[in-house]
C-alpha cells in the first residue's frame, strides 16, 4: 500500500524538483511527500527520498530528524499540537494538554488503540492573539478551551474525516485556500489594523 | 490618533486574495510601472523611503539591496522570509493569508530591483493555511502571465517558488533559511561572508521579511518622500503590531511608527483586563528585553526610542502582562522554548540552554538555591556573544533581563525553597 502510494508520488515529485536551481534543494519537499504516502517518515520513506534525490541515506535520515514536522513514528489520524508557548499558556494552554492527557488515556507521542488520536505539546503556532491554539493535522483550532476541544474530538469522526488543507495532494493546496480556517468552530476574528 | 494603512488596506475584504478583486482596488499597478525604469533607480526609491527590514533587526532596506554585487555573472536570488516563529509574533500571517497578491507585488518589485529571476517564499511548514492561499496566488500570478517569463508582456523573467519549512524556529535566521531551503538542517553559517555576497548556492541573495516586502507596491505608487513623510525622523512609515496577551483586545494592527506605546495598548488594544493593572510589556516578541509598567511613560514604538529605553522594536510582537503575573512562570516558559530550538551547532547554546532552562525550572517549582541567580549570570555570559548566530543572544535575554526586572520574585521563591530546605 504504502510502496503504491510512493510510485503514485513519484509523478509530483519530478515536477517538484524541476522548480529549483538545484535538485537537492527538493530534498524537504520529498520527505513531505514520502510522509503525506506512508503516514510518516518510515525507513522506506528516507531510502526512496534518497535515491530520488540522489543522496545518501544517513543524509536524508539527518534533515528528517532537524525538522519537528517530520513524524519519526506513527501519529493518529488526528495528530492534535497543542501550542504551550507563553502566549498561548496564559491564555490556558496546560489545561488543554490534561484535558487530552485524560480523555485519550495516552501519553504524548502515543497513539489511542483506535489509532485515531496522538497529541504533543508544540511551541509557538503565530496564532498567538487567538490563544490557546491547537493543531490538528495542518489546521488551526484557535481560542480553544476544553469544552470545545471535547466536542470538537466527537465531531471530526463525522463530519470531517480526512481534516487536513491536503497541501500536497495537488500543487501545495491550489483549490482549498478557500476552505475556511476552521469547519467545526465557530470563530471569532481576530481584530486586524487599527481603525 | 489616524495612522495610516499601506499594508492593511484591503485585508477587511474577504475577496481580496482572488487576483481579479487585488487589482480593481488598484493591485498590480506599481510593478506595471516600473518595468521599464532602470533597476537601480526603484532601489534608490527605496533607499529614500527609509523603509527598514520588518524581520527584527530594522536593517535599512535600500542599503541591504546595495550590498549585492551585480557583476559576477552568477544568479541574484530573493528569498522572502515568511519563517514567523518568534513567539508573540503573527503579523504576517495575516498579510499572507488575507492579501497574498500584496507580497507578490512586493516581491516583483524587489526582484526587478535585484536583477533577480529566481525568488522564493521560505514559509514555516505549520502554515498550510496561509501556504495554501500564497499557492493559489502564485498559479493565478501564472495564469496571467504576470509570473513566468516576460512578466507583464515585458522581457524581464521571474518565477516565485513556494518553500515550506518543516518545524525549526530557527529556519527564521536568515542562513538557517538558506541552509534550510538547500535541503540541509537549517543550521546557521558563521557571518561573514554575508548573503548579499553568498548566500543561495554560494549566489549573491537577499532575505526580505514578508512586512518589508509588503510595503514596496505602496512606495512605488505613492512615492518614497510620502512614505518618509510617515513616521519619525529615523523609523519612518507604519509597522504592523502583533499583540497577544492580557490585553482586552488582542490582533495586529498597523501604527504609524513613533506611536506613544501607552497609547497603543489603552486606545487600541482596549487596554489590560478589566480589574487588573498593566505590569509589564515584552514590546517586539520574545527575544527582546521586557519592560516595567513604570518604565512605559514617554516610549514610542519606534527603533529609537525602544532602543533608549533599553529594549528594542524587533519582530512587533508584543506580549502584555497583567499584574496577575507570576514572572518566574514566564521566564521557565520562554526558557523551554529556546533549550527546544537551539540548532544544536555550538556548545555554549546547546547545553547552556538546557542548563538555564533546568535552573530557571527549579526556581519556578520552589527547589532553587541561593546561588541559582548567580548561576544563571555565569552561565549566560558563557552564551551569549560566543555562538555563531544571534540566536543565543536571544536565548539570555528573558532570563536576564526579568531578573534584572523582578528580581524580587525569584529572590522570593528562591528564599521560599530555602525555608524548606531547612526543615
Ligand atoms: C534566531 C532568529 C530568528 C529569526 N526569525 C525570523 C523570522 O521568523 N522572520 C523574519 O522575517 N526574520 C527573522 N529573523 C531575521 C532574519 O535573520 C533576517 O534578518 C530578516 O529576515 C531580514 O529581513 P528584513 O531585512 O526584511 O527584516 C530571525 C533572526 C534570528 C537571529
Ligand atoms: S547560537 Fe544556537 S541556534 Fe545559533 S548557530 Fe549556535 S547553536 Fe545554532
Ligand atoms: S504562543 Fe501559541 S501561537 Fe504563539
Amino acid at each position: 500500500m504504502s510502496l503504491e502510494n510512493l510510485k503514485a508520488a513519484e509523478d509530483k515529485l519530478a515536477q517538484i524538483v524541476k522548480r529549483y536551481p538545484n535538485k537537492r534543494s527538493a530534498l524537504m519537499p520529498a520527505l513531505y511527500l514520502g510522509q503525506e504516502a506512508v503516514g510518516y517518515v518510515s525507513a522506506e520513506v528516507i531510502s526512496w527520498v534518497a535515491t530520488k534525490i540522489g543522496v545518501s541515506s544517513a543524509e536524508v535520515k539527518e534533515v528528517a530528524t532537524f525538522y519537528t514536522m517530520y513524524q519519526q513514528k506513527p501519529v493518529g489520524k488526528y495528530h492534535l499540537q497543542v501550542c504551550r508557548t507563553l502566549s498561548c499558556h496564559l491564555a490556558g494552554a496546560k489545561p488543554l494538554v490534561n484535558f487530552l492527557k485524560e480523555k485519550l488515556a495516552v501519553d504524548a507521542h502515543q497513539v489511542t488503540a483506535d489509532g485515531l488520536f496522538s497529541y504533543e505539546e508544540v511551541e509557538c503556532l503565530g496564532s498567538c492573539g487567538t490563544g490557546p491554539v491547537v493543531q490538528i493535522n495542518d489546521v488551526y483550532f484557535e481560542r480553544m478551551d476544553s469544552e470545545k476541544l471535547a466536542s470538537l474530538l466527537e465531531r471530526i469522526k463525522t463530519e470531517l474525516p480526512d481534516l487536513r488543507y491536503s497541501t500536497l495532494k495537488d500543487e501545495l493546496g491550489v483549490g482549498l485556500a478557500d476552505m475556511p480556517r476552521s469547519q467545526l468552530v465557530n470563530l471569532k476574528e481576530g481584530k486586524h489594523g487599527a481603525s | 490618533m489616524a495612522h495610516h494603512k499601506i499594508l492593511t488596506e484591503n485585508v477587511h475584504y474577504a475577496d481580496q486574495h482572488e487576483i481579479g478583486r487585488y487589482e480593481e482596488r488598484g493591485g498590480y499597478q506599481a510593478i506595471r510601472r516600473i518595468l521599464n525604469s532602470d533597476p537601480l533607480s526603484i532601489m534608490e526609491e527605496v533607499k529614500t523611503s527609509g523603509l527598514r527590514g520588518r524581520g527584527g533587526a530594522g536593517f535599512p532596506t535600500g542599503m541591504k539591496w546595495s550590498f549585492v554585487p551585480r557583476n559576477t555573472g552568477k544568479p541574484i536570488y530573493l528569498l522572502c522570509n515568511a519563517d514567523e516563529s518568534e513567539p508573540g509574533t503573527f503579523k504576517d500571517r495575516l498579510l499572507l493569508e488575507r492579501d497574498s497578491h500584496l507580497l507578490l507585488e512586493g516581491m516583483m518589485i524587489a526582484a526587478y530591483a535585484l536583477g533577480s529571476h529566481w525568488t522564493a517564499i521560505y514559509i514555516r511548514g505549520e502554515y498550510a493555511h496561509p501556504a495554501a492561499c500564497l499557492a493559489k496566488a502564485i498559479n493565478e500570478a501564472y495564469q496571467r502571465g504576470y509570473l513566468g517569463q516576460g512578466i507583464f508582456g515585458s522581457d524581464y523573467g521571474l518565477d516565485i517558488v513556494l518553500h515550506r519549512g518543516a518545524g525549526a524556529y530557527i529556519c527564521g535566521e536568515e542562513t538557517g533559511l538558506i541552509e534550510s531551503l538547500e535541503g540541509y538542517r537549517g543550521q546557521p553559517r558563521l557571518k561573514p561572508p554575508f548573503p548579499a555576497v553568498v548566500g543561495l548556492y554560494d549566489c549573491p541573495t537577499v532575505v526580505n521579511n514578508v512586512e518589508t516586502l509588503a510595503a514596496l507596491p505602496w512606495i512605488i505608487k505613492n512615492g518614497a518622500a510620502a512614505y518618509a513623510q510617515i513616521g519619525t525622523e529615523k523609523s519612518k512609515g507604519t509597522k504592523l503590531m502583533s499583540v497577544s496577551g492580557h490585553v482586552k483586545n488582542p490582533g495586529v494592527y498597523e501604527i504609524d511608527l513613533g506611536y506613544p506605546l501607552l497609547d497603543f495598548i489603552n486606545n487600541e488594544c482596549g487596554g489590560v483586563r478589566e480589574g487588573h493593572s498593566l505590569k509589564a510589556v515584552i514590546a517586539g516578541g520574545s527575544s527582546v528585553p521586557v519592560l516595567r509598567a513604570d518604565e512605559l511613560a514617554g516610549v514610542l514604538l519606534d527603533y529609537e526610542s525602544l532602543k533608549t529605553a533599553g529594549t528594542m522594536l524587533g519582530s512587533g510582537g508584543m506580549i502584555v502582562l497583567d499584574d496577575s503575573t507570576d514572572m518566574v512562570e514566564v521566564v521557565a516558559n520562554l526558557q523551554h522554548f529556546y533549550s527546544h530550538e537551539s540548532c544544536g551547532q555550538c556548545t555554549p547554546c546547546r547545553e547552556g540552554g538546557h542548563w538555564v532552562e533546568k535552573v530557571v525550572k527549579r526556581i519556578y517549582e520552589g527547589q532553587g538555591f541561593p546561588t541559582d541567580l548567580m548561576l544563571l549570570d555565569s552561565v549566560c555570559s558563557q552564551i551569549a556573544g560566543h555562538t555563531i548566530c544571534p540566536f543565543g543572544d536571544a536565548l539570555v535575554t528573558p532570563v536576564l533581563s526579568f531578573i534584572k526586572k523582578f528580581r524580587n520574585e525569584f529572590d522570593e521563591k528562591i528564599m521560599a525553597a530555602l525555608d524548606r530546605h531547612l526543615v
